[in-house]
């Protein structure tokens, strides 16, 4: 690399100074991708940083891998959206359709509509691109909206990611607002009806609703403002947003580490896993195809958005089964479950909160409550320190418990928007389904939360069984007396660090309410009810098994499920530390285990070849 | 001069003047007003066996003389009065096998058809016989060859798609009634319905659309039950829900697997 002084000669030689002697010739391939790279190096110095991001450490997961299928289905979105502006006409101008859909020739319609036919129709492979355009965005929202289940569940927003989900938040509100905004331009009668919904919800704005309304769509409704304008927010405005704060969740990602399950030679302080080049450049790359393919396969043998079935917009008619896409299904779900009283009237102005507690409110709050989460899980857990591995959900009842509460308080609004399909396919009373779930979206979140506390905590008490007494082997043994039990045998070591790796309960202390000399304290004031939720939060917590209990375990067990080799959890991450301690950033390091006999092939493949990054 | 002209004083000329201009007058309304098709004349023979039918199968919830029946509980109908109904509602309840109704429910479901088509007539021809009412359209009124599917696609749109959904797939009303699937449905149970209004459905009568509008909407429920599927499996035409369920179920299962399988790929 280059060096401080600059020796005297031709510049190229410096470039070379330092440079290690080549042991052997390299192969004619290698010398043209090295000329090609040099060339470029020379004028960028971009080898540095591609090393560095060529040579970077990914853990090794599946659930890893689900924001990938957000990515790529976003890509697959942009192709195929790039794809698909070289046809489509955003105008409301009208037109007649004379193109080979018979059913529709001769009828009146807008521009977007029949360009939107011509699409599917007239246009060779057009209709597959379109396809291929609706299935990718529910796949990407569908792809992000599990990633996020993933970081939840696992803790990985912690410090110092929360800026990262925060960022992850408003790219998820961002895609529905993308999807949205893509599902109105096709003017057929179902995105027509949504773009007269949405008038509605505006419209509910108190005081400026109609005025906001008149804004929008630069005259009443329908007006021909709507489509042009919708387009360049749906092809410009929101994917340029999209497209850079994704590059930054990236980046911050690539900056931070990924974070990785917790495991056998596995730290806060390193990355176990492989490197870009050649396997994660391989694995990701090969996932981007399936999930395109997947998506191409899907798009041509099923049905989305039949627009030509639907029939060019008209404010009249309306279609039983109007629907939006699923991600806005939640909102079009509260408004079902919301009662008509909500609409109130104060001296002749009228507040539709019937409307607008679901269109404008419940929209930015979900989107504010999951971007907040994080700071009120510090708040509550006192937690300063940095995280980089990832807690089992099981090790974090109270949080997994939140967690799902919130996934089914979103279901209930979710399903409820299908409450038609469902009364039809399943023979049962619309409004008997409204009521179950109006009831059920006060009573089913408390009742999910309770039982997945409990799922995670008997989980949890098991793991400390299992810790404890070893697994039961299934084989009877006899004993002298002729009693009979059942062996234990005791894990290897590898396994049971996972059970006993996670980090013991510590609910925060209420700190003197007064000082010695008998005055109140205002910082206790103020921390008593931080402290009360604390104490809930770690309510009924399961602590993991200690050296000392295990010690014990062992000496005072029955002879028959004593343990059979010492166990010395705790000397697994030491001999880790030794294993990998002297590689530098990015070094591989084999992890020499002496032991072989104990290993497990799940844990071997983890830890082949592990690498330690230091933060 | 002629006979007739001779005779063109006659005291009885007036009358029989009158008689013409009366049966000339109303043969031309009869061939000219907008018509209840009925296609068959009916005998009183048949009158006669459809009130037989109508008293072994029907009588029991309608009343034996079809003055509708109350259950006794509360204001509950068993079955309500027919005079008046006309022979395209027996044709319609009967012909789909909604009626007899196999048991008390919001509404009557499609089922087998358990009388032949002539059981059916004598039926209806009994109930046309009780009061006037709409008749069993021609074959040429139902025929959707010679609708207009594009005309009776807008038609069903404004007028049929908030409750049947867009490609008459079905859709939910209040307490469990719903607004049946109108796939497979023969044309003139089609033309009836929107005639008669059956259960929760309103009435489309003449003046509403009239008989060429009923055949154009036909014709483009027709075309929609033959027409291939152009962009593959159509997953219900139920709009956006099982699109999203099979987006969910289908498309993430599947990429999950491949991340599973993927993840287990050691280098």
């Amino acid at each position: 690399m280059s060096t401080e002084t600059y020796p005297s000669g031709r510049p190229a030689d410096r470039l070379r100074d330092g440079d290690r002697p080549v042991a052997h010739a390299p192969s004619a391939a290698a010398r043209k991708a090295g000329g090609v790279a040099g060339w470029i190096d020379d004028r960028t110095s971009a080898a540095k940083g591609v090393n560095y991001l060529l040579r970077k450490v990914f853990p090794d997961h599946w659930s890893f891998m689900l924001g990938e299928i957000a990515m790529y289905s976003m890509i697959v979105c942009l192709l195929s959206g790039a794809l698909l502006t070289l046809w489509f006409v955003p105008s409301a101008g009208h037109t007649v359709y004379d193109g080979s859909y018979v059913p529709l020739r001769g009828q009146g319609m807008s521009e977007a509509y029949a360009s939107t036919l011509n699409i599917s129709f007239d246009i060779k492979g057009g209709l597959i691109i379109r396809q291929i355009h609706h299935w990718a965005a529910l796949m990407f929202i569908i792809g992000l909206t599990v990633h996020m289940f993933r970081v939840f569940f696992t803790g990985a927003f912690r410090k110092p990611r929360e800026l990262n989900w925060v960022i992850g938040s408003v790219l998820a509100l961002l895609a529905i607002i993308e999807g949205f905004a893509g599902y109105s331009l096709p003017d057929d009668l179902l995105s027509g009806t949504g773009i007269r919904a949405m008038e509605g919800f505006v419209q509910t704005a108190p005081v400026i609703g109609s005025y906001l309304a008149y804004a929008i769509f630069g005259g009443p409704f329908p007006g021909e403002m709507i489509i042009p304008r919708l387009y360049s927010a749906h092809v410009l405005l929101i994917p340029a947003i999209l497209v850079g704060l994704f590059t930054a969740h990236i980046v911050i990602v690539a900056l931070q580490k990924h974070t990785q399950f917790p495991g056998p030679g596995r730290t806060n302080d390193n990355v176990v896993g492989y490197r870009v080049m050649p396997v994660y450049a391989a694995k990701a790359g090969g996932f981007f195809f399936i999930v395109f393919g997947v998506i191409a396969l899907i798009a041509g043998l099923f049905t989305i958005n039949p627009i030509w079935a639907y029939g060019p917009y008209d404010p009249s008619p309306v279609t039983a089964g109007s629907q939006p896409d699923w991600y806005m299904g939640f909102a079009d779900g509260a408004l079902r479950l919301l009662p008509g009283w909500l609409e109130f009237e104060f001296f002749g102005f009228t507040l539709s909160l019937n409307i607008a507690l679901g269109a404008l409110v419940l929209l930015p709050l979900v989107y504010t409550v999951l971007g907040a989460y994080p700071f009120f899980e510090r708040w509550v857990t006192g937690d300063n320190r940095e995280h980089h591995l990832l807690e089992r959900p099981r090790n974090n009842p109270t949080r997994t418990g939140i967690g799902m509460a919130g996934i089914t308080a979103y279901s209930v609004f979710f399903f409820a928007a299908g409450n038609d399909i469902m009364a039809i396919k399943l023979g049962l009373s619309i409004n008997d389904i409204t009521w179950i779930f109006r009831i059920g979206l006060f009573v089913f979140p408390v009742l999910a939360f309770w039982v997945t506390k409990r799922i995670c905590l008997s989980l949890q008490r098991r793991d400390r069984e299992t810790v404890l007494h070893g697994f039961e082997s299934g084989r009877i043994i006899r004993g002298a007396d002729g009693s009979f039990h059942e062996r234990h045998d005791p894990l290897n070591k590898y396994d049971q660090w996972i059970l006993v790796q996670h980090e013991p309960a510590t609910p925060m202390q209420l700190t003197a309410e007064a000082d010695e000399n008998g005055v109140a304290s205002p910082a206790a004031r103020k921390d008593r009810l931080r402290a009360k939720v604390s104490q809930w939060w770690y309510k009924d917590a399961v602590n993991p098994v200690t050296p000392a209990e295990l010690a014990a375990a062992h000496h005072d067990g029955h002879e028959a499920e004593a343990l059979e080799a010492p166990l010395d959890y705790e000397g697994i991450e030491g001999r880790q530390d030794h294993a990998g301690g002297e590689g530098g950033e990015g070094a591989d390091t084999d992890v020499k285990r002496d032991d072989e006999s104990d290993r497990d092939s799940d844990v071997d493949s983890g830890i082949g070849s592990a690498s330690r990054l230091r933060e | 001069m002629n006979a007739l002209a001779a005779r063109r004083r006659h005291p009885a000329a007036i009358a029989l003047l009158l008689l013409l201009g009366l049966l000339v007058t109303g043969f031309a309304y009869a061939a000219v007003a907008p018509q209840s098709a009925s296609a068959e004349a009916t005998t009183a023979e048949q009158v006669e066996k459809g009130k037989q039918l109508f008293r072994a199968n029907c009588a029991s919830c309608h009343g034996v003389n079809a003055e509708g029946r109350k259950t006794g509980i509360g204001d509950q109908i068993a079955g309500p009065a027919l005079a008046g109904v006309g022979a395209a509602a027996v044709d319609f309840q009967m012909g789909t096998g909604r009626m007899p109704m196999r048991a008390p429910s919001q509404q009557a479901p499609r089922a087998t058809v358990e009388f032949n088509q002539e059981q059916i007539d004598a039926i209806g021809a009994y109930i046309a016989s009780l009061a006037p009412g709409p008749g069993v359209p021609s074959a040429e009124d139902v025929d959707p060859a010679k609708g207009d599917p594009a005309a009776g696609g807008e038609l069903f749109r404004v007028n049929c798609a908030m409750c049947h959904n867009f490609a008459g797939s079905g859709g939910a009303l209040t307490r469990g009634k719903y607004a049946p699937s109108l796939m497979n449905v023969e044309p003139k149970h089609i033309y009836e319905a929107m005639e008669t209004g059956p259960q929760s459905m309103p009435v489309f009568n003449d003046n509403n659309l009239d008989p060429e509008s009923k055949r154009d909407i036909i014709a483009f429920l027709k075309s929609v039950e033959n027409t291939p599927s152009q962009g593959g499996h159509q997953l219900g035409a139920l709009g956006p829900v099982t699109e999203g369920w099979f987006a969910w179920v289908f498309g993430l299962g599947v990429l999950i697997a491949a991340a599973v399988w993927l993840g287990q790929k050691s280098a």
